[in-house]
This record gives structure tokens, C-alpha cells and sequence, in this order.
């Protein structure tokens, strides 16, 4: 087996030996320590003496053993009866999957979305601490700092590994599903820094969601967001010039984009309207589609696309679903229409000042031949905004209306 | 989310304060910065040495000029800055009316979110 490979096993199998661990003994954070320690130890081995016949039992009994001695040593250090030192057959690692409840775990409701992202990250995802530093530009120290802490609110929060019952568990789930986005989002964004790294979070979002839906083929809004993030991160090499430059939507060279992640996430969002439940994961991954779909910007399906937005509008409204629309209503009717929708957002206080709403009325204003006011939205736009890239996008715009 | 947390003295201010209400000032950084640490929002601080240390460079036809003091003529001048990464603008906000220095008139700090970044973390 390539190392490549063994990366791949060992970060799919972490996980589950993880879960398998905390379920049996409780106390995350040791539990934690342990694992890491153990896939430490097959990075340095496996490659240069095998893969094992069955890799996750042998992860299994590293990380027990390593926890046991811990536990030991703890015990010991406490001068406490050696006796009670926990009797675990260390080869005992049971053949369920707990990568759902490990999920749980770290999506869990007393930790802010940053914490929760950065455990799921280290404890699902299986990267080091370094690794999620760099992605999110902080130092190591600092990240380091944050996981410590979200373990220990974990520990004081008194949750063992007991899952959630079936009335939180779709809550739960929610969650789970909005630290994804918000980690896939991370990678998409990157607006400052090594975007290396920062793409690489979107692969990883990708791999995690993948690993959900294996586990919930029938849960729509999972299937929804997996197809979301497919349909999206497919126009990823369309969407920025070599320079860096921001390529919006209707100017991107639709060849560049990835048919294969097109054909998945359209099956998977097809797959999913079938079903029983809408939500606005499947909804947004149908709008995606619906761009995805057309081989040009002109051939875009403007009412479907208006349509899907107003389901939206309805099951889940949001300022910014209302911003989206008016850009769908002006191409279905025309940008006046558009324009009429979002004066509706201006007494919106959590769109006061918003960079969106600005470059959007700009976009309209521009489209309606109001070349002053496109200009000078687009310049409030430029200022309100806080990434480089979309900055220099805009201040292009507004040079581009004023000549 | 990156801040910058800047904050802006005033000499005179400063050397009109008593011992005891310096040495507070002190303390509270201190405590500040090891909370910041601990719940991983900290990544950076530095203070800067006094305005009248500053050199102001300029290039005129190619050649450096360099003019001692500060740029700005004015009360106040950038005395030190914490660089943050927090949950939101409303955190930040809330972190930097922790710092002691909100509470004394005449001193300011001010609060700004990064927009750019590179360059080696771990100074």
C-alpha cells in the first residue's frame, strides 16, 4: 500500500477506533491522546513493515494500551489503590461503526461553531493540530489552546459518549450538517492566505459529508448538502483567474467546470427532491444544479431558479435567500422588479451595511442603465467588504460602469 | 475571525496616572492576555516603544528621507495592538472592553477586522 493510501485508511479508520474508545471508557480526552499516539505509530510502521490484516482492530489495541498506561500512570500519580486499575482486553474493539456518535460529540451544543469545526477537524477528520492551524491561519499554539478547551467544556458538560435519543438526534444532526458547511465553506471562500490549505478544508468538508451519507443514505438534507458542496466545488477552477481574480457566475468558462462532480451532485439532489423531506440543503443544491445545467449563462433557467428560491423563502426565510431571489427576479422579469424585492431588506438589521446587499443593488442599478448609482454602490460595496479578492472584483465593476 | 484590536495612548494621560493605577493597567493586560491564551483566541500582542523612538520615512527622487518622531501630529499615538481570532465582531468587541485601558479617559481602543494575511505565525 502507498503512504498516500495509508493516509486515506488511517483517516477513515481514526474515527471509528475513537468512538469505538470513548464509548467504552468515557473520558474523550484521554481517549483522544490515545489514538493519536496510535496512528502516529502506524504512519512509522505500516509503511515499512504492512498494513496488518485488520488495521482497525490493530489501532484498537494500540490506543486501548496507550490509555490503559495513561490510566495507570494517573492512578499511580494520585497514590490511589493500584488495584482499581482498569482490566481492558485491549483487543476488544467492538465491530460498530460509532463515527456518527463521535460526530455528535464534537458538534455538541454547548461549544461555539469555531470549537466545534476545529474538534471535528482533529477528532472525525483525523488531521493534526498543525494541520487545522494552518488552514484557519492561526497559529498552532492558539488552535492548540481552542481544542483543549472544547474538550474540557466536553468533560464539564458531562457527556460521556452517551448519543443523542431519537428527539435530539435531529437536532443534533443539524448541527453536524451546519459545521460541515461552515468548514467546507472555510475552504471555499479563501480570501486571504495560503488557499492551498484552505481548499483543502473543502476536500476534507467533501469527505466528511461522504462519510455521513454512507452512514444516512435516506437522510435528505444530508444527501442535500453532499450535493451542494459537489455542484459548488465543481466550478471551483472557473471561478478565479490565474492572477486570483473573481470570475463571477455568468462570466466563467463553463468548460472548465468538473462534469463528473456535476453528474454526482445532480443524481444525489434528484435523489433527494424524491424523498419524503424538503429542506434547504436540497433546496440550495437544486439551484446549484439548475446553474450547473446550463451551457451557457444566457440558457440559465431564470424560473426555475426563481422558483426554488421562493420555496426557500418560505421554509426557511433568511435575508440572504431574499437577496438571492431579487437577482433571480430580475432576469425572470426585469431589474426593477429586482430592485423593488430588495428595498424590502433595508430595514433588515442583519443586512444593515451588508457588502451583499450592496453589490447586489449595484449589479441591479447596473442592469437598469442607473450607471452613477451602480457606481457608487459598488464603491460602498468595495469598502464594506473584508476579502482582498472580492474588494478588487468590485472596485473593477465600478471602474467598468463609469467609463 | 481575525481582529486587530489597536490601542491608542496618550502620553500625558499616561504620566498623569499614580503607580497603583499603572501597575493596574499592567495587571489587567497580564490577565487579558493569559485568558486570551487560554480560551485560543490569542495570536499575537506586541507594545510598541514610545512615539518620540518613531522615524518617519519617505523616498523623494529615489532618495530615502528620514525625518525623527511620529507621522501624526497629534495627542495620541499607536501604543500597542493585540491581533485576535474570535467568533465574530460582537466577541471582539466584547474581549476589548476587557481592556483596562477602556476605562480611562483620554485612551482608546479601537477594533478592526483583518483582511489580509501572510507571513509566520509563530513569533
Amino acid at each position: 500500500m502507498t503512504a498516500p493510501a495509508i493516509e486515506d485508511l488511517l483517516r477513515e479508520l481514526t474515527p471509528q477506533v475513537l468512538g469505538a474508545l470513548v464509548r467504552r471508557h468515557g473520558q474523550f480526552e484521554g481517549c483522544e491522546d490515545a489514538v493519536q499516539e496510535a496512528v502516529l505509530a502506524a504512519t512509522v510502521q505500516w509503511p515499512a513493515e504492512g498494513v496488518p490484516d485488520n488495521p482497525r482492530g490493530w489501532l484498537g489495541t494500540v490506543a486501548s494500551r496507550r490509555l490503559i498506561d495513561q490510566m495507570r500512570s494517573d492512578h499511580a500519580r494520585r497514590e490511589r489503590e493500584s488495584a482499581t486499575a482498569v482490566e481492558v482486553a485491549p483487543e476488544d474493539v467492538p465491530d460498530t461503526d460509532d463515527t456518527l456518535d463521535l460526530l455528535f460529540l464534537c458538534c455538541h451544543p454547548t461549544l461555539t461553531p469555531a470549537s466545534q469545526t476545529a474538534l471535528t477537524l482533529r477528532a472525525v477528520g483525523g488531521l493534526t493540530t498543525a494541520e487545522i492551524a494552518r488552514a484557519f491561519l492561526v497559529p498552532e499554539a492558539t488552535m492548540a489552546a481552542r481544542i483543549s478547551r472544547a474538550k474540557q467544556r466536553i468533560k464539564a458538560a458531562g457527556s460521556s459518549f452517551s448519543p443523542p435519543d431519537d428527539a435530539e438526534r435531529e437536532e443534533r444532526l443539524r448541527v453536524v450538517l451546519h459545521v460541515l458547511y461552515l468548514i467546507f465553506n472555510e475552504g471555499y471562500t479563501a480570501s486571504s492566505g495560503n488557499e492551498l490549505h484552505r481548499a483543502d478544508l473543502a476536500h476534507e468538508a467533501i469527505r466528511l459529508t461522504r462519510m455521513v451519507h454512507a452512514r444516512l443514505p435516506e437522510d435528505g438534507e444530508v444527501t442535500g448538502l453532499l450535493a451542494l458542496m459537489l455542484l459548488t466545488h465543481a466550478r471551483r477552477k472557473a471561478r478565479t483567474t490565474a492572477a486570483g481574480d473573481l470570475v463571477p457566475l455568468d462570466e466563467q468558462d463553463r468548460t472548465k467546470w468538473d462534469r463528473g462532480l456535476i453528474d454526482e451532485g445532480t443524481a444525489l439532489v434528484k435523489a433527494a427532491l424524491a424523498g419524503p423531506t424538503l429542506g434547504p440543503y436540497q433546496l440550495q443544491a437544486a439551484i446549484a444544479a439548475t446553474h450547473d445545467d446550463a451551457a451557457t449563462a444566457a440558457a440559465t433557467d431564470w424560473r426555475q431558479v426563481h422558483a426554488l428560491y421562493l420555496v426557500l423563502e418560505r421554509i426557511a426565510p433568511n435575508p440572504m435567500v431574499t437577496l438571492n431571489r431579487a437577482i433571480a427576479l430580475a432576469e425572470t422579469e426585469d431589474p426593477p422588479a429586482g430592485l423593488a424585492l430588495l428595498s424590502t431588506l433595508d430595514g433588515d438589521e442583519r443586512m444593515a451595511g451588508h457588502h451583499r446587499l450592496l453589490s447586489v443593488r449595484a449589479h441591479l442599478l447596473e442592469k437598469a442603465g442607473d450607471t452613477a448609482g451602480a457606481y457608487e454602490h459598488y464603491r460602498r460595496a468595495a469598502r464594506s467588504t473584508a476579502s482582498v479578492a472580492e474588494r478588487r472584483y468590485l472596485e473593477s465593476r465600478a471602474s467598468r460602469v463609469r467609463t | 475571525m481575525k481582529f486587530l484590536i489597536s490601542m491608542h495612548i496618550n502620553p500625558a494621560v499616561l504620566d498623569a496616572l499614580t503607580d497603583e493605577e499603572k501597575a493596574a493597567i499592567g495587571d489587567g493586560h497580564g490577565r487579558f492576555i493569559e485568558a486570551l491564551k487560554k480560551s485560543g483566541e490569542l495570536i499575537l500582542t506586541q507594545a510598541l516603544v514610545d512615539p518620540s523612538q518613531a522615524a518617519v520615512v519617505s523616498v523623494r527622487n529615489g532618495q530615502p528621507v528620514v525625518t525623527d518622531g511620529p507621522f501624526l501630529e497629534s495627542k495620541e499615538y499607536l501604543g500597542g495592538f493585540y491581533l485576535i481570532d474570535c467568533e465574530n465582531k460582537a466577541r471582539a468587541i466584547e474581549l476589548a472592553a476587557r481592556i483596562p485601558d477602556t476605562a480611562i479617559e483620554g485612551l482608546g481602543v479601537e477594533v478592526r477586522q483583518v483582511m489580509f494575511a501572510d507571513g509566520q505565525l509563530e513569533a
